[in-house]
């Protein structure tokens, strides 16, 4: 409706029945509020617009950052695994024969198989401890946050000094474990150099230094189970087992399930622990598929072939990620 | 607190906000930092009620009065306390092997407690292993990734938050949808990147941008951020608006200084990141004036290296004493952080 169509135009009953103001102030203070509305419109959209402009230029930091260094090495890495990159010569298009390659290796199936092993000794070992760590020391009425700081310590060691010390205490002369097995008059182990317990070496280190960050989100799930329902399953009678496996456990199972893939996740990614104490020796026993991807690219000087390994582990931590994804959203739809 | 503040605004928006809750990207981010907030809470309700210790758990204060549950909860204080030995031991070993000297530490089979304790090893460890430089290179790596990092993800989360720009959803979704990917799976094209990065075709080997750049782009840190500005009631950010403040200083003064538990949440994380960071540093940094602690140490330990042992103990101690004092000093700070995001480490 324009202005001038409205001050022209008879005015409204409604108007009129309403009679505050005489007829000529009245049309007066309506034109002029219309003024006001459609410079004001016109200011707002300006505004909306200049608005639109400063979101993207504080975005612009963030944009830019994450297109160089995340988006465009991600879509970089598919484009890698069809050519023959060394750094020096120019990338040339080789189709799939780094994937081909990458096959052939029998070291592949070797990785594999002490990556996905590296991965359920970790869920034996690794898993259940945080939980019942969590569950004792929740229970305590003394020294709680002792243990809490005790038993998170670990984690905040560089995880270069906590394999370098590990590297040490396994040591079969000057190591602690061997000395803490001849005071109870035990043998000594070769731990690291035995293909037979080389691994599960590498699984106790990386536990010892992850469990405690787990212990603490598991901690404080169970502070946020009600006591109401504590209270309700005591006068039903249930005793402190059934409390534990009826009450306890349904109540942090979605944290449970949201660790356990979080933990497949980080253990499939196992690295630091093969590369530094071990080297992925002996025989090749903890050669994991990191550890694979590393010496394809940095000592054959095949980023090509090292790309094409690391697609095949994307797409394995990939469908790991989509159940993660999966679990928080339907976690978030039981809220 | 602030903190404590913001939290029943953040609890009842989604219901009240039905045009977010269809954007879906941001629908799980709020919901994930509902879910943190809710730990957070609960994580400072432990500490509030450890004080009080008059909370029920699974064990009832009626049944603890009974002497057979007496008998096993101290039977779990002390298997708790020997439990503690496992990582309080390594860490002692570690104290205690850098003051032995270089026959004793390896003497078999092995002293438990140093026969002439040679505390000079921690001196001439700090000589040898030139650690004035490379705690200094740390530092800086710490800290340049620390003002990176803040300056990155705080302007997206309040351009994300506040200022609502058109496409927001789709930016949020290719923000987030980077958490589904772990970084280690393009460190290979990201090698390749930062040797000859695109267009301006500039090398950030032995360079500590080519450290503080890709660290930079943290969607956990947007994420966070992010949910925290929600929490700053529009009334406040308008009332300055009229006052006349442009989007800057409503940023500066106002949104960055109401969220300071949320930013000095993430310096903390980021600090000890960067300072335990070591396969990224040694794959860019191979000039060894510029290596962080962690990766002059891996060097010196290698067998050529020929560092007396206990040298290199002693460097490990003081690899680990920053991490380990930060932690002492803002443990409230990092078990809200743990708990906010579930990561580990």
């Amino acid at each position: 409706m324009s202005l001038s169509s409205s001050s022209s135009s008879p005015l409204s009953p409604a108007q009129e029945s309403t009679p505050l103001l005489t007829s000529d102030e009245g049309l007066m203070t309506v034109r002029w509020a219309l003024v006001q509305r459609r410079g004001g419109l016109r200011r707002r959209r300006r505004w909306a617009l200049w608005r639109q402009v400063q979101g993207y230029l504080f975005l612009l930091p963030a944009l830019l950052i994450f297109a160089l260094f995340v988006w465009y090495p991600v879509v970089l890495g598919f484009v890698m695994s069809f050519q023959s990159v060394d750094l020096i010569n120019p990338a040339t298009w080789v189709g799939w024969a780094n994937y081909r390659h990458v096959f052939a290796d029998p070291l592949f199936a070797i990785a594999w198989r002490n990556t996905l092993a590296f991965t359920g000794y970790a869920l034996l070992f690794g898993y259940l401890v945080p939980l019942v760590l969590a569950l004792a020391i929740n229970e305590m009425r003394h020294g709680k946050s002792y243990f809490r700081l005790a038993f998170y310590l670990p984690v905040m060691l560089p995880p270069i000094v906590t394999v370098f010390l590990w590297r040490w205490m396994y040591d079969p002369d000057s190591g602690l474990l061997n000395a803490l097995l001849s005071l109870v008059h035990l043998p000594g182990r070769l731990w690291l150099e035995d293909p037979q317990t080389a691994l599960p070496a590498l699984v106790v280190v990386a536990t010892w230094s992850a469990a405690g960050s787990t212990m603490l989100v598991y901690l404080a799930a169970l502070q946020g189970v009600p006591a109401s329902l504590y209270e309700a399953a005591e006068i039903d009678g249930a005793g402190f087992w059934r409390r534990l496996w009826h009450v306890t456990l349904p109540c942090i199972r979605p944290i449970m399930l949201l660790m356990l893939v979080l933990q497949i996740i980080a253990t499939m990614q196992v690295f630091i622990e093969p590369f530094t104490i071990t080297d992925g020796g002996p025989q090749h026993a903890t050669l994991s598929i990191l550890l694979l991807i590393y010496t394809y690219a940095f000592q054959n000087a095949d980023f090509g072939e090292a790309s094409a390994l690391s697609v095949l582990l994307f797409l394995v931590l990939a469908a790991f990620g989509l159940i993660y994804l999966r679990l928080t959203s339907r976690m978030l739809q039981g809220d | 607190m602030a903190t404590e503040y913001h939290e029943p605004l953040l609890e009842q928006e989604p219901g009240s906000d039905q045009r977010r809750q269809r954007d879906s990207a941001d629908g799980l981010a709020r919901s994930l930092l509902r879910r943190g907030w809710r730990w957070h809470r609960s994580a400072t309700a432990t500490s509030r009620s450890s004080e009080v210790s008059s909370e029920r758990t699974l064990l009832s204060p009626l049944m603890l009065r009974r002497p057979l549950v007496r008998f096993c909860y101290w039977a779990v204080f002390l298997l708790l306390l020997v439990g503690t030995l496992t990582t309080l031991g390594p860490l002692y070993w570690m104290v205690s092997g850098a003051l032995k000297s270089n026959v004793e530490i390896f003497q078999r089979p092995p002293t438990f407690w140093p026969a002439h304790p040679q505390w000079s090893n921690y001196s001439n460890a700090w000589q040898i292993l030139q650690l004035p430089l490379y705690l200094g290179n740390s530092l800086i790596l710490a800290a340049g990734a620390v003002l990176l990092q803040l300056l990155v993800s705080a302007t997206a989360a309040y351009a994300l938050s506040k200022l609502r720009p058109w496409g927001r959803s789709a930016i949020l979704f290719a923000f987030f949808a980077t958490l589904m990917v772990p970084p280690v799976v393009y460190l290979i094209p990201q090698f390749v990147n930062i040797s000859d990065l695109p267009l301006i075709h500039v090398s950030l080997i032995n360079n500590w941008a080519g450290v503080w750049l890709p660290e930079a782009a943290n969607a956990f840190n947007i994420l966070i951020l992010k949910s925290f500005f929600d929490t700053i009631p529009g009334e406040l950010t308008d009332a300055a608006r009229l006052d006349g403040a442009s989007s800057w200083q409503v940023f500066i003064r106002i949104v960055l200084p109401l969220s300071r538990p949320a930013l000095a949440v993430i310096t903390i994380f980021t600090v000890i990141a960067s300072w335990k960071d070591f396969l990224w540093p040694l794959l860019v940094l191979s000039n060894s004036n510029l290596q962080p602690l962690m990766v002059a140490l891996y060097h010196e330990s290698g067998l050529n290296a020929n560092l007396p042992f206990s040298y290199l103990m002693a460097g490990l101690v003081f690899a680990s004493l920053p991490p380990i004092l930060l932690f002492l000093l803002f443990q409230r700070q990092i078990i809200r952080g743990v708990n906010l995001t579930g990561l580990k480490g």
